[in-house]
């Protein structure tokens, strides 16, 4: 039956030659060497490990990348991040440093398999996966660094002096601005430049860290950390697509795919994203009518768009999207929701409404739109996050957006006026920490409840961290506003058998 | 070809009206703006008296000249040219001159925007501008165009194989105004049958460039919200100076038209093989690195900027001095009364400074903005301040010229690959002005008032026929208007982007035989 065989050579013996056929090849075990602690993760591992190690290594890894995305969530600065995520880390000090970086090296391939599926997953993993690079990349020493940097064979061609010579003003505006002008001019001409095409380096093209010329990025030494680093991500993620397109293959294995299946699953993060719809308050009458009252428990960017909405009985488009899915997230009805704008737009008529803002409203509950965008129940509230990344205007977030005059006074027609909180915002914002300020004043404005709702336990500690999304803010503002009322509701639902309905 | 050309004719549109109406009465699910229902009817009913004029014209064939129907599209001549139309005319199908009617005429009068698109619009060219060469290819056809109807509805995910079927959907639905999106890796009317969404995406489009005379709101006194004037217009003039000067000095950007968008503001189109292939980080890059004012009405100060400046803002500052001083201060004249001066003096710092400025200027209301401006550096040096930082007021008072002069992006256009961008040459359903592309050698000429409208531009052709009805040469309708100039501006860098592409694909491939066939 099987023909074949007579000219083939004995497949431990041919060579293989056609490169297609590489990959379904057995793997030759090689001692991997691990020179530094940094790895760019380009020859997968071969040699053996326990199922066990397998698993173990990389749930160890796991905990690390979830800690990190954690702190992008939260807007931690890059320091900050580096000391949170220290002494998950291990140091390179003892004697086991192969051992480690072994580790390293596997876990980092097992979770390519774990996370390959999906392109959400896959954009997830590179993402923070380039985090955790860039995070070790700035803790390396300066000559551990030059040598990892050395290796990888990037190319990027060295500037002539003559050169520059030729744009020495230009290079020292660029290259000064890291030291503040301070810079000796002895030191700018020992700098080393190197000239990429600038679509490698676009984070120092967008911040006007490089100094360009006929589509050529001048880069001073220093800052080719930066390419390591685009060159790493995109190394990752092309890696990362031809991985998930050698995923099928694997799902013959029943021992690996339950275990692979089971880490992606609790890539769980610390949830910055809200319900879509089961957050309504039970007992609050979240109604068109009622919003303006309901509107004293807003955080400030929801305040504030109610209040650009009040005066000029209009909102630009961003500002309907991040107020109509915030009203959403308090459990306003798409029905209430849009009386709630017909209401407001009173200064045009019902042919106009219908035709240019009905459909965003229903867009953003779901009810039109396409098949994604249904399924998806219109997408759900913006997170501090995404309000902060949002193009500034009435919509967005006032302590990112705002200049400290105009901020202080929209604080103090909200009614804070205690000059400490302000100062303490106004440093807040200074250090760039907005969300800071935001719960600053959550904690002013409440302070009698907090206080309260601690003493008498009917809050923990852990149900008032802190705030990181505009609706929570709502929620935990509406609760501790009306502690005594649902308080006094509950004994009445208790005590007359549950037959009195709360809300009216 | 030809053959095949004509039966095109006369067979797509009914087809076309099916798809056209289907199209329309799903355009719920992915539209913004809601459909009513009786719509799809209504444009279904309009392309079937189309199709009607259509057959017609074929039953009435002994009219219609062998020529006429041998003019495929190997024929250099543009569609609509005038020999074929007062054949047209006697269908119906267009007024020869809805001039007669009066005047009074709206931009949006369905009868002109048909004739504009039937005989001026330059559907070749901006075939060959997508297409970046003569023959159809995916860069066209994959190509995603949207239309804003009549009743407003937006049309998305259109997409056409040759100009001549874009040209014919455009008549057959008269859009007020159609926008150009991006190359698709599938053609976009097909992206419902394409299994997984991946097969989907946008893979090139011309990195775009929008800013808009409202971004200028509060620094322009002569006018605002939709009003413009020449005087305004100096905004935009130098804005395209230093984006113009960025995108091709540190960019190294070749192809770059500058479109006036009609009414108050001028989109760019950077349409190198390089930009257009870009993905969102990199056009992310570029906006953030042509960014400067940042912020809304409530950021205060919008210009903050770090020292030493960086070479392309201190060129951009060289370049903005000058309009600084005459455009700005003498003709916006922008701080004069004592509300507005209060602008100007939050943007300094030294309060004793800013006190004793005051005090002058509440001394002697009406003071111009000139004088003004030349009171800062007087009071300054008369040593009003005891600790004045001169290196500080010097950074602050180039803040403010930036925060007057530097261009307003409006950059969510260009972060985007996937935003889609009016049309060149579309006419602006409001003011009736063609989107002319903008003659960069001589920006400072540049008129936005100047811009021929469509009904001035049907009345030219009707006023040529007149008086010299019998040239042997054969003439174009554009060519008898004042479009003329832009159409060859337009021409001329098709051609020298298109000889561009076919360079290094000649160069790539080495085979001459598949393009040596084409002339220019």
């Amino acid at each position: 039956m099987i023909r074949q065989d007579f000219n083939r050579i004995d497949s431990k013996r041919r060579n293989v030659v056609d490169h297609r056929k590489k990959q379904f090849a057995d793997p030759s075990y090689k001692e991997a060497q691990y020179p530094h602690r940094l790895n760019f993760y380009a020859t997968p591992p071969t040699a053996d490990i326990t199922l066990e190690q397998f698993e173990q290594w990389a749930i160890d890894r796991l905990r690390i990348l979830a800690e990190l995305e954690a702190c992008s969530f939260r807007n931690k600065t890059p320091a900050e991040t580096a000391t949170h995520i220290k002494p998950l880390l291990d140091n390179s000090s003892s004697t086991q440093l192969f051992a480690q970086r072994q580790k390293d090296h596997y876990s980092h391939f097992i979770l390519r398999l774990a996370f390959a599926a999906t392109e959400d997953l896959r954009r997830r993993f590179s993402r923070v996966e380039t985090m955790l690079f860039r995070l070790r990349l700035g803790a390396d020493d300066m000559r551990e660094r030059a040598a990892f940097v050395q290796s990888l064979n990037i190319d990027w061609e060295p500037v002539t002096d003559e050169e520059r010579r030729e744009l020495a003003t230009e290079l020292a505006a660029v290259s000064s601005f890291a030291y503040g002008g301070k810079k000796t001019l002895q030191a700018q001409e020992d700098e080393s430049w190197c000239k990429v095409d600038w679509e490698r380096v676009p984070d120092l093209v967008e911040t006007r860290r490089v100094f360009l010329r006929a589509g050529k990025a001048y880069v001073p030494a220093r800052e080719q950390q930066s390419m390591v680093i685009t060159e790493f991500s995109a190394r990752l993620e092309r890696a990362l697509e031809l991985t998930a397109r050698a995923l099928p293959r694997l799902d013959e294995d029943d021992r690996l795919t339950p275990i692979l299946n089971h880490l992606s699953k609790t890539f769980i993060v610390p949830d910055a994203t809200f319900g879509g719809n089961n957050t309504a308050i039970d007992g609050a009458e979240i109604t068109a009518r009622n919003m303006d009252n309901l509107s004293q428990h807003f955080p400030m960017c929801a305040m504030n768009l109610h209040k650009s909405l009040k005066r000029d009985a209009h909102l630009k488009h961003f500002g309907r999207l991040q107020y109509t899915l915030f009203l959403k997230g308090i459990g306003l009805s798409l029905e209430e929701c849009l009386v709630f704008w017909r209401q407001s737009f009173n200064r045009i008529t019902d042919d106009t409404f219908n035709k240019e803002y009905r459909y965003g409203v229903r867009y953003s509950y779901g009810d039109v739109g396409g098949d994604s965008n249904r399924r998806g129940g219109g997408g759900s509230p913006y997170s501090c996050q995404k309000v902060m990344t949002m193009p500034p205007g009435p919509h967005g977030c006032p302590y990112g957006h705002f200049s400290m005059d105009n901020l202080a006074a929209l604080l103090q027609s909200a009614g804070v006026n205690d000059r400490g909180v302000l100062q303490g915002v106004k440093e807040d914002k200074e250090h760039k920490k907005f969300h800071m300020a935001c719960n600053r004043v959550f904690e002013h404005i409440h302070k009698n409840e907090l206080k309260r709702a601690i003493d008498e336990g009917i809050m923990t500690e852990a149900q008032l961290e802190t705030i990181v999304h505009p609706n929570e803010y709502f929620k935990r503002s509406y609760l501790l506003k009306n502690m005594g009322k649902m308080q006094q509701q509950q004994q009445q639902q208790q005590g007359g058998g549950g037959d009195v309905k709360m809300g009216e | 070809m030809a053959d095949a050309g004509s039966f095109i004719h006369v067979d797509t549109p009914a087809a076309d009206a099916k798809a056209g109406a289907e199209a329309e009465g799903d355009t719920d699910s992915y539209v913004h703006v809601d459909t009513p229902a009786s719509d799809a009817v209504q444009v279904k009913a309009e392309a079937d008296t189309e199709t009607e004029d259509q057959v017609i014209k074929n039953t009435k064939g002994p009219e219609i000249k062998l020529e006429d129907l041998f003019e495929g599209m190997d024929s250099d001549d543009e569609f609509p040219s005038s020999p074929v139309s007062p054949k047209r005319e006697s269908f119906g199908s267009f007024p020869s001159s809805p001039s007669e009617n009066g005047v009074s005429h709206k931009a949006s009068d369905p009868e002109l925007m048909r004739s504009f698109y039937q005989r001026l619009f330059p559907w070749r060219y901006l075939f060959q501008w997508l297409n970046h060469s003569p023959t159809p290819t995916n860069d066209f056809g994959h190509r995603e165009f949207a239309f804003t109807l009549q009743n407003d509805a937006y049309l998305r995910y259109q997409s056409f194989p040759t100009s001549d079927l874009l040209r014919k959907d455009v008549l057959r639905l008269m859009p007020s105004r159609f926008e150009i999106g991006p190359v698709y890796s599938a053609n976009p009317r097909d992206r419902k049958t394409l299994r997984n969404s991946t097969a989907f995406r946008p893979l090139a489009k011309e990195l775009c460039f929008d800013i808009d005379l409202t971004d200028y709101d509060d620094i322009r006194t002569c006018c605002d919200k939709t009003t413009i004037c020449i005087k305004c217009w100096q905004f935009i003039t130098m804005a395209i100076k230093v984006v113009d000067a960025a995108l091709r000095d540190d960019f190294g950007f070749k192809y770059i038209m500058w479109v006036y968008s009609g009414r108050r503001g001028a989109h760019a189109w950077v349409c190198d093989k390089k930009a257009r292939a870009m993905d969102d980080q990199k056009r992310k890059a570029i906006a953030g690195y042509l960014e400067v004012v940042r912020g809304g009405e409530k950021s205060g100060k919008k210009v903050n900027i770090r020292r030493p400046l960086h070479p392309h803002i201190s060129r951009s500052l060289d370049a903005l001095k000058t309009h600084f001083q005459e455009d700005v201060l003498e003709v916006q004249d922008p701080w004069r009364s004592s509300e507005q001066a209060e602008k100007l003096l939050q943007l300094l710092p030294d309060a004793q400074l800013v006190e004793s400025l005051r005090k002058k200027w509440d001394s002697s209301p009406g003071r111009s903005s000139v004088s003004k401006w030349a009171d800062i550096d007087t009071v300054a040096k008369t040593g009003a301040s005891q600790k004045l930082d001169s290196r500080a007021l010097l950074d602050a008072k180039q803040d403010i010229v930036l925060e007057y002069t530097y261009p307003r992006l409006d950059i969510e256009v260009s972060k985007k690959l996937n935003h889609l961008l009016k049309s060149p040459f579309v006419v602006h359903p409001g003011t009736g002005r063609v989107c002319v592309p903008i003659d960069t050698r001589s920006l400072g000429d540049f008129d936005p008032l100047g811009v021929p409208t469509v009904q001035s531009l049907i009345k030219e052709i009707d006023a040529w026929q007149e008086s010299e009805e019998d040239t042997e040469k054969h003439v174009q309708d554009w060519e008898k208007t004042s479009l003329k100039p832009y159409i060859e501006q337009f021409r001329s860098f098709v051609i020298a982007l298109m000889r561009d592409e076919r360079e290094v694909k000649v160069k790539q491939e080495r085979d001459e035989d598949e393009i040596g066939s084409t002339d220019f």
